[in-house]
């Protein structure tokens, strides 16, 4: 070991001197390098999805206590959006849709693919870099620029868009309906488009890198569930992606060219518009159609990070490897039809709403054998609580809840009552929200070690899930509630009239947690940016896990393997292998005579 | 002057945070800086955490379902909403079935195996066996559910019958208007180009059967045990009408014409006494966000008998009187 390592020092002096001539702009800015870009995406992930969680919290006070004065409104939103500390209505739907927009595109798609995809698929699978780093560069310089661009909204003066995060027609077209859908909405769509770049630049190139660059003995059954998540996510978005860009497309022709492609018999401000013929109900199909592969794309790399830590944290291959890839790529296909559960009641054809019922359904099955196989690797294993495991665990148990209730929504019968509700906002905040972020936090506490080289703090760690999660469940288990009880989602108040009088006191304990959770990030917070620097120096394979970016020296490797490519002899889950002398047998490790790969299928 | 008292407290706060920092470098250096590594005690304290929150979870849940059931909607004020509750708790009974098997079993078993030194974990990849178990299980569950579900929406959204009363809802930023059709029970064409002040609607006074079309804003009144049919309009973005008592819900589309019936079963009066709040009302509201007043958009519906409907309606006179 000793000597390995030795070994491995000197070849990474040999590399540093190589690289010396590099500048420090293409070496931290304009950088090709996967792990580099990989950190760029995360660092911008995190400071993205602060300031959306301070937006929540910003409309969270509305919400608990209406009409209220609170200075930090003032303070943070100025006379204008927020006289006397009083939250003004169209700055609080404007809060609303840039808070959704960027959790949920440049949050959890940008931020955990582009970290996780970009970091794990070369290392996992054995190659020095991506197909093309000069593509993946562009694709988080995309990225950048869209998120610069959608936080602009906010500079100009009638600020952001406005229209909730699905920014539906004529609503996000007419600049008379409201001022969210002025220069705003221009900046929303210009940014979406850039995002949308970014994300097909990325997704090809982690689509070409898996197919091409696998080392010498990855075989496809090799590979570890987090690549094949990865994998399937960047055909979902290469394939979906392209829709959204068109409906954007459209958009801004309606917007700015005088089309009609969403428009039809409209009277806004005082006149009737001389346009016919278009529908927004298109505008709904093309946006969903993308919309729900999203919601997939969100959730996949969460589930293939889980799988992976689960797997190495309970020291135990992980159940069913092969049904897992079966559910992933199930999961991945069948989000392709069924998109219409968006729309039962916008008077499409019933019969097509039982087509998009069944299929939708259908779902729950792949995920459930997901949710059993996650708990059936817990199952006689030797589990190791580092604060990844934690959130592991933490994602299959809002996968569950959240996606439970998903099957009240796919029935279009059941949703009529609770279309648009709170019960939704509940839903899908578990199920792909909570579930997610706990999903990339687990990957964050994981594989730190590989991004910066050094550990987090463990009870840092420990406080910050136990206080995530308890607030998670905090803020979304009463909101059921709301939306049984009929409160419409995108309500600045619900007092303007007695029927919703009684259940103020759900907004005060949702906005208590809600606070609870925004203050355990700042721990998470300062866990990161502190450890980046001083934590403590890991060791190669602080995990004793299997995969092979574990066998890559500690130190920022172009090319990561100094020598020749690992060679793969098995594959990754082998924990507690009867007959081994560890718990644990790297893939690089070659089969013993009469060994048996795999799981033994 | 605040401005700058906060822009001292946060300076300070840097600070105190750099300190705080020392502080916690200096203790973990004397522990010996394994503030990463996960200990056989750490294991053991996580899994009791673990079960801990699985009784303080479902203690929470309970807590929920016993302050929050009273105050959800009361009973379905519609014919076919009495059967979407049925159904609705039905789901709910088999999804919180499973909610509390997987829990059980997810944080039992994160209890029981935590990582003991010396301990190996069982060396499990697959079983064909159990892995049909549950793929055939959830599968019969969801064609249970996917029957039940779409019996209940054939039903919902079959066509109106002939002799539903016919009423048009036209949504605009940021109000409701009620167009009743008249004693021909057919309303009369409407075209956008032709609204003003005066005619919000566009009603086309050329058409015959529109004479007689009654317009009514704020409330409106429907009788009990009628078919209703809505006919929904919008005038320049999408709303919904949303009517939470009736579990009714349809989308309004600028540029179409969307649908939905259903036959009310109790009176607002009736409703009051059941729910013994002499100021209840039914309500409709908007649910697809419209602008910035979308939040206070709503109209009053008043069912009652079919001759007090009768005699306020009479009351009322034809818009192109």
């Amino acid at each position: 070991m000793e000597n390995h390592d030795q070994q491995a020092h000197e070849q990474i002096h040999s590399h540093e001197e190589e690289h010396h001539s590099e500048s420090f702009v293409s070496k931290y800015i304009f950088s090709f390098d996967h792990k580099t870009i990989s950190r760029q995406f995360l660092i911008t992930a995190v400071i993205m999805a602060f300031l959306a969680m301070t937006m929540s919290f910003l409309f969270r006070l509305q919400l608990a206590w209406p009409g209220e004065h609170f200075w930090i409104l003032n303070f943070l939103l100025g006379d204008k959006w927020a006289p006397g500390g009083v939250l003004d209505p169209g700055m609080y739907m404007a809060l609303v849709t840039i808070h959704g927009t960027i959790m949920v595109f440049m949050v959890l798609t940008g931020g955990l693919s582009g970290t996780f995809s970009n970091l794990l698929i070369p290392y996992q699978i054995g190659a020095r870099d991506m197909a093309s780093g000069f593509l993946n560069m562009l694709s988080y310089w995309f990225f950048f620029l869209s998120s610069v661009i959608m936080l602009s909204g906010f500079l100009v003066e009638t600020g952001p868009a406005s229209g909730g995060w699905t920014v539906y027609p004529p609503l996000s077209a007419l600049p008379q309906a409201m001022d969210g859908s002025k220069l705003g909405m221009t900046l929303w769509l210009i940014s979406m488009s850039l995002f949308i770049v970014s994300a097909l630049l990325g997704g090809l190139n982690y689509i070409v890198t898996v197919i091409n660059l696998r080392t010498k003995g990855m075989s496809m059954t090799r590979l570890p569930l987090t690549v094949w998540a990865f994998l399937v996510t960047a055909i979902l978005g290469v394939l979906s992606f392209p829709v959204l860009f068109s409906a954007a497309l459209l958009l801004i022709f309606d917007r700015s060219f005088g089309t009609s492609f969403y428009l039809s018999d409209i009277y806004i401000g005082g006149q009737a518009l001389e346009l016919s013929g278009g529908s927004p109900i298109l505008y709904e199909h093309l946006f969903w159609f993308l919309g729900h592969p999203e919601v997939y794309i969100i959730i996949i790399p969460a589930l293939g990070i889980t799988s992976e830590i689960i797997s190495v944290n309970s020291r135990k291959p992980i159940f069913g490897y092969r049904a897992m890839i079966g559910s992933i790529m199930a999961i991945g296909f069948l989000s392709f039809i069924v998109w219409g559960h968006h729309m039962f009641i916008t008077g499409m054809n019933p019969f097509l709403g039982s087509v998009f019922v069944f299929t939708t359904l259908l779902i729950a099955i792949p995920s459930a054998v997901k949710a059993f196989n996650y708990i059936t690797t817990l199952w006689k294993g030797n589990i190791q609580y580092t604060p990844a495991m934690l959130f592991a665990i933490g994602l299959v148990s809002t996968f569950i809840s959240g996606g439970l209730t998903g099957i009240i929504l796919a029935d279009s019968a059941l949703d009529i009552p609770v279309h648009d509700t709170y019960f939704v906002v509940a839903h899908f905040h578990i199920v792909m929200g909570v579930s997610a972020i706990l999903g990339m936090l687990a990957g964050v506490y994981h594989w730190f070690p590989k991004l910066f080289l050094r550990h987090m703090n463990k009870k840092l760690g420990y406080i910050h899930f136990w206080g995530t999660f308890i607030s998670a469940y905090g803020v979304f288990f009463p909101m059921h509630f709301l939306g049984l009880a009929g409160v419409p989602r995108r309500y600045y108040s619900n007092s303007a009239f007695p029927m919703f009088d009684n259940l103020v006191n759900i907004n005060v304990i949702i906005t208590c947690f809600a606070i609870l959770a925004a203050l355990v990030q700042l721990v998470f917070l300062f866990n990161f940016f502190y450890s980046m620097f001083r934590g403590p120096k890991s060791v190669q394979n602080p995990w004793n896990a299997n995969t092979l970016e574990w066998t890559t020296p500690m130190a920022n490797t172009h090319g990561n393997w100094p020598g020749a490519l690992p060679e793969v002899h098995r594959w990754p889950y082998d924990y507690s292998k009867p007959g081994k002398e560890q718990d644990f047998v790297p893939q690089t490790v070659p089969l013993a005579e009469g060994e048996v790969d795999g799981g033994g299928h | 002057m605040v401005k700058f008292l906060i822009y001292v407290t946060v300076i300070l706060m840097v600070f105190a945070i750099g300190y705080l920092v020392r502080v916690f470098e200096l203790a973990s250096s004397l522990k010996g800086g394994k503030s990463h590594e996960v200990t056989e005690k750490d294991n053991r304290i996580m899994s009791k955490v673990m079960m801990t929150f699985l009784v303080a979870f479902f203690a929470f849940v309970i807590w929920n379902l016993k302050s929050y059931v009273p105050v959800m909607l009361p009973e379905a004020a519609s014919e076919h909403g009495v059967g979407l509750d049925w159904l609705f708790n039905f789901n709910m009974a088999i999804l919180f079935t499973v909610f509390t098997i997987t829990h059980i079993f997810l944080f039992y078993f994160s209890y029981k195996y935590y990582g003991r030194k010396g301990n190996t974990a069982t060396y499990f990849t697959h079983s064909n066996k159990l892995e049909m178990i549950w793929t055939i299980i959830p599968a019969i569950v969801l064609a249970i559910i996917i029957i039940f579900g779409l019996k209940a929406w054939n039903k919902i959204t079959a066509p109106a019958s002939k002799d539903a009363i016919v009423i048009q809802l036209y949504a605009k930023q940021f109000d409701w208007t009620a167009r009743y059709a008249g004693k021909d029970n057919e309303l009369g064409a409407s075209n956008y180009k032709l609204i003003t002040g005066e005619n919000s609607l566009g009603m086309d006074k050329a058409d015959p059967k529109g004479l007689d079309d009654i317009i009514v804003k704020n409330e409106f009144h429907i009788p009990v045990n009628k078919e209703i049919e809505f006919k929904l309009n919008a005038r320049e973005v999408i709303h919904s009408a949303y009517f939470p008592h009736f579990r009714a819900q349809m989308n309004c589309v600028p540029g179409m014409t969307t649908m939905l019936h259903f036959t009310p079963i109790i009176t607002t009066e009736q409703m009051r006494k059941k729910l013994n709040n002499p100021k209840f009302d039914y309500i409709l509201l908007c649910n697809k966000i419209c602008g910035n007043s979308h939040y206070n958009m709503q109209m009053t519906i008043i069912v009652e008998s079919e001759a007090d409907y009768n005699a306020w309606l009479a009351a009322k006179k034809p818009f192109f009187q």
